[in-house]
């Protein structure tokens, strides 16, 4: 029956098989898609396709041949949702797996095996013999590194579809297997291959269990073939777009640690590499060692230890700055943070042995360099090498002393006495330019670590540890010696240990028994005493404002009452009382800097402040009007920058905060009211400014302000020797228009804003005030239509009265307004 | 008269940034209006207009005088009555644009058109910059 359909479908396979240049792949493709069309609609089936095609699937004609079968091997792909019969598939399978020894018409055969083989059981799938069938004719027919990239490509997919979805068909393999896919993966080159490759390897680990002697005899031949690639290096910088450098790095190592039976081989090749001098290649190697850590389970590993450590140490020496931070835990360096990543790691997975902590806690060097702390003079008597392995050193005991509360124990068990001990000399020494430098440092860095194994959110602390026990003994030589680097040398480095270490100190939790409440209040009491006297040091005093600022943070976060009401007598209300005094030793500017800072730690601490702050702002105006005191005026400048910018925008990521806006703003408007000289003084200019500007936080800050606002306009606007005032209250209302928070609060009161406006456009005795408020009027016609389009007659009204105004810019601002409201609607005039 | 020169200068700057629909140049570039063409009578509320369209059968000279009424429209106030004429013997069909641009009714029928409302405000939007 040869009707229309089958008529089309010849002519679209003809043309697919056409290998002439007559037919553009354009062309071909369309055709392809036009016959998957027509067998996804049912419109032909299958077995008819295949019958009008057997011609072109058989000929003895090589290129029409290799067209047909992948025809048909691209239909199979398109349509791989369709259901078909378990028959056809078993046919269809067996003629794709026989084809595979045709290597003329491989690239069909591949493709075609591998639709069928991805196709899921919902709809029609191959059978385990079917899959036996194609795996035992790729073996023997299929040279994998003989063939082009894309037909090596589709060769790698078929086997990772195996090892897939047909685990049970290849598990019986073994030997066979194994030998084939290192045959195939050996001495690949394509980026994109390899991607498929390393996978192979990962899921064939996976597959054979450890025990399997086949896994085992191949897996020196399989790792040696991996190892070979590693570190990944493109030959050809940018020659693959689509497969990234760290893509490939991540399967490889995905592969390495896929079998613990990779271990005797990569470990040695790791380790090798991580000696190498470049900077890439070391990373690399401690980021797999990391990961195949986690993977391996052996006892290699163990074995392996004395390696490791001599490796990592090495790499951690030779590659950690000179430069000495008080940070422990962050470096610049990538080498050095992989490998410290890579030495808590071991030390975390040895908590029964501990034999990679013996090796550190017994390691010469470490224990030379900390020996010799007591050679180092002053700081700057310390050369650059001594400094990059005092760096080294820290770096080294703070990660091992965070690793866990055994590791803590023995390292302070080995080495905490003994820096005490230099302590303790350090303390009786006379000359207090002198310090021992080395021993502050590492103190200070084992001192972090033992606070990270702190955990803030436990309720009780496991206070049993032996490290806590010597901490608590020696807690008060350590406090007294950092106050007296702090309070008595002349390097910045060392006060800044000083201040360092009692920062620590003082953020342990309040029910930690080795540091006690007073150690605490003792501490902060230091620190206070810096912060009133010993303001001319900027560097030392802003650092102790940041410790302060630190302690009271962590406080807030952990709801520690009973160290916040500490804080508070001790800190807070010294400062309170520092804003309030007439010492004018100490600037004005650090004490309002110093009691913001701090009030912005804490809701409770900063109304406080507030309070003070008010009187101190009403003080310094009265006294400014009253005498003219131009130091007066600063300091109320002052304090209204500081609200302004830091306090109000403060409140305003608070919550149930809206008093305290508003009771500034109306404090200020009273102290306006009774002093209402503004004259031309430039003094007066800027304080009039910032106020200004104090008001329009405040306002944005407070949406109830604006009702205030604009009564207060309609009650100054009768009588004419308010119009200044009404002139600079209108300034503030178009200054809070054109601020973001601003306008929302504009919008919340558009209503009342819009009447007053209205009437202000009339106000007789000031040219500027109608003009501006005008032009506040066009401004407003930029807020969201749904609020204001029902004002618009109304404004609209007003305008054309305005238009008639007797001053020119007045009217042209009128035009302007009109122009923006008549354009809101989509009707105009 | 000073309050005459006032606003024909101000009306004036505004005419002259109109835009011609077609061309663009505007319309004082293209001596369709010129200053004296336009006469005013504050007392007693009176603007008049006399526009000079380029060509004899122009066609946009409707749109032209619609552009010139609405913008007068936005910019004066409404004690004004507009009077917009094509200048005598300039235009083809003279008497029918003139009816058309003086009916109120018609101008507000026009106005309803959103088409030609937005060539208005296309011609208009650079006498507001």
């Amino acid at each position: 029956m040869a009707d229309s359909i089958t008529i089309t479908c010849v002519k679209h396979i003809e043309t697919y098989v056409d290998s002439s240049s007559s037919k553009s792949p354009s062309q071909q493709d369309a055709s392809l898609d036009a016959l998957a069309k027509l067998l996804m609609n049912d419109m032909i089936t299958l077995e008819l396709l295949v019958r009008e095609m057997e011609m072109y699937l058989t000929t003895t004609d090589n290129i029409t041949r290799a067209r047909g079968i992948l025809l048909l091997a691209e239909l199979l792909t398109r349509i791989s949702s369709k259901t078909l019969e378990n028959n056809t598939i078993h046919s269809l399978i067996g003629f794709f797996a026989d084809r595979l020894s045709d290597w003329r018409a491989l690239r069909g055969a591949l493709v075609g095996c591998l639709a069928l083989m991805r196709r899921i059981s919902g709809t029609g799938a191959i059978s385990g013999s079917d899959a036996n069938a194609v795996a035992q004719s790729f073996m023997q027919n299929i040279q994998v590194q003989s063939l082009g990239q894309h037909d090596r490509k589709l060769c790698f997919e078929i086997l990772e579809c195996l090892i897939d979805s047909y685990p049970d068909t290849v598990l019986p393999m073994e030997d066979e297997f194994v030998y084939v896919i290192c045959e195939a993966i050996d001495d690949e080159k394509d980026p994109q291959c390899l991607l498929i490759t390393f996978h192979l390897v990962e899921i064939l680990a996976k597959l054979y269990p450890e025990s399997s002697s086949s896994l085992a005899s191949y897996a020196e031949d399989l790792f040696n073939i991996l190892g070979s690639y590693f570190p990944i290096h493109f030959t050809h910088p940018k020659c693959d777009d689509d497969v990234k450098r760290e893509e490939l790095s991540r399967a490889l190592m995905l592969a390495f640690a896929s079998t613990p039976l990779f271990e005797p081989f990569s470990i040695p090749l790791l380790l090798e590499k991580l000696s190498s001098s470049l900077p890439s290649a070391k990373i690399e190697s401690l980021k797999y060692l990391s990961y195949c850590m986690d993977k391996y389970r052996g006892n290699t590993i163990q074995e392996q230890h004395e390696a490791l450590w001599s490796s990592l140490k090495d790499a951690i020496l030779t590659s950690a700055p000179s430069s000495l931070t008080l940070d422990p835990g962050y470096q610049d360096n990538k080498v050095v943070d992989e490998a410290l990543i890579l030495l808590q790691k071991l030390i975390q997975q040895d908590n029964d042995s501990f034999s990679f902590l013996k090796l550190i806690l017994k390691d010469v060097d470490i224990n030379m360099t900390l020996k010799n702390l007591s050679n180092y003079n002053s700081y700057d008597d310390i050369t650059v090498t001594d400094k990059q392995r005092l760096n080294a050193v820290g770096q080294i005991l703070y990660v091992s002393a965070a690793a866990s509360n055994a590791s803590c124990n023995a390292i302070f068990q080995s080495f905490f006495s003994e820096l005490v001990n230099g302590l303790r000399s350090m303390m009786q020494e006379k000359d207090p330019a002198r310090p021992k430098f080395g021993y502050l440092y590492i103190c200070v860095d084992l001192l972090t670590a033992c606070r990270t194994l702190v955990k803030p959110t436990e309720v009780t602390y496991d206070d049993n540890e032996t490290w806590c026990t010597m901490l608590h003994s020696f807690c008060t030589l350590l406090t007294s010696t950092f106050v007296k680097t702090m309070k008595e040398s002349t390097h910045n480095i060392y006060t800044h240990s000083g201040v360092r270490g009692l920062q620590i100190l003082a953020s342990f939790p309040g029910n930690f028994f080795p540091v006690s409440k007073s150690t605490f209040e003792d501490i902060l009491v230091e620190f206070i005493s810096i912060i009133i006297i010993k303001f001319n040091n900027a560097s030392i005093w802003r650092s102790v404002l940041n410790a302060l600022v630190e302690i009271a943070s962590l406080i807030e976060k952990s709801d520690d009452f009973e160290k916040m009401a500490s804080f508070d007598v001790v800190v807070v209300e010294r400062m309170l009382a520092l804003l309030s005094s007439d010492d004018f030793s100490m600037p004005f500017s650090l004490k309002v800097e110093a009691v913001s800072t701090i009030g912005m730690t804490n809701l409770k601490y900063m109304l406080k402040i507030v309070q003070e702050l008010d009187t101190a702002i009403s003080a310094s105006l009265q006294k400014y009007w009253l005498d003219g005191n131009s130091n007066s005026a600063e300091y109320a400048m002052l304090l209204l920058e500081c609200y302004g910018y830091k306090v109000l925008p403060w409140f305003q990521n608070t919550k149930d905060t809206d008093n305290v806006p508003m009771h500034f703003a109306l404090k200020i408007w009273d102290e306006i009211e009774d002093n209402t000289l503004f004259c031309d003084s430039l003094n007066e200019k800027k304080l009039l400014e910032t106020t200004m500007n104090g008001m329009k936080h405040a306002v944005a800050s407070s949406s109830k302000l604006i009702p205030l606002m604009v009564d207060g306009l309609a009650i100054l606007s009768e009588d004419v020797q308010n119009r200044d005032i009404v002139y600079n209250l209108l300034l503030v209302l178009s200054g809070i228009m054109t601020d973001k928070n601003g306008q929302e609060v504009i919008v919340e009161n558009v209503y009342m804003v819009i009447m007053c406006l209205n009437k202000l456009v009339f106000y007789q005795h000031m040219m500027l005030v109608r003009e501006t408020a005008i032009q506040c009027l066009t401004a407003m016609s930029d807020l969201p239509y749904a609020r204001v389009y029902r004002f618009r007659p109304e404004v609209l009204q007003a305008l054309s009265r305005a238009l008639d105004d007797p001053k020119r810019s007045v009217r042209q601002e009128a035009v302007r307004c009109q122009q923006a409201w008549a354009s809101i609607s989509s009707r105009s005039l | 008269m000073c309050s005459v020169s006032r606003t024909t200068a101000s009306g004036d700057k505004r005419e002259g940034d109109i835009k011609d629909p077609e061309h663009p140049y505007s319309l004082e570039e293209l001596k369709v209006i010129t200053e004296d063409a336009v006469e005013v009578d504050d007392k007693r509320n009176y603007v008049r207009v006399t526009f000079t369209p380029t060509v004899e059968h122009c066609s946009m000279a409707t749109v032209i005088g619609l552009c010139l009424r609405v913008k007068l429209m936005r910019s004066l106030p409404s004690r004004f009555k507009v009077d917009i004429k094509v200048a005598p013997g300039t235009h083809a069909t003279e008497d029918a644009v003139n009816k058309q641009l003086n009916d109120k009714e018609r101008v507000a029928a026009a106005l309803e058109n959103p088409n030609l409302v937005d060539m208005v405000d296309e011609c208009l939007t650079p006498s507001y910059e």
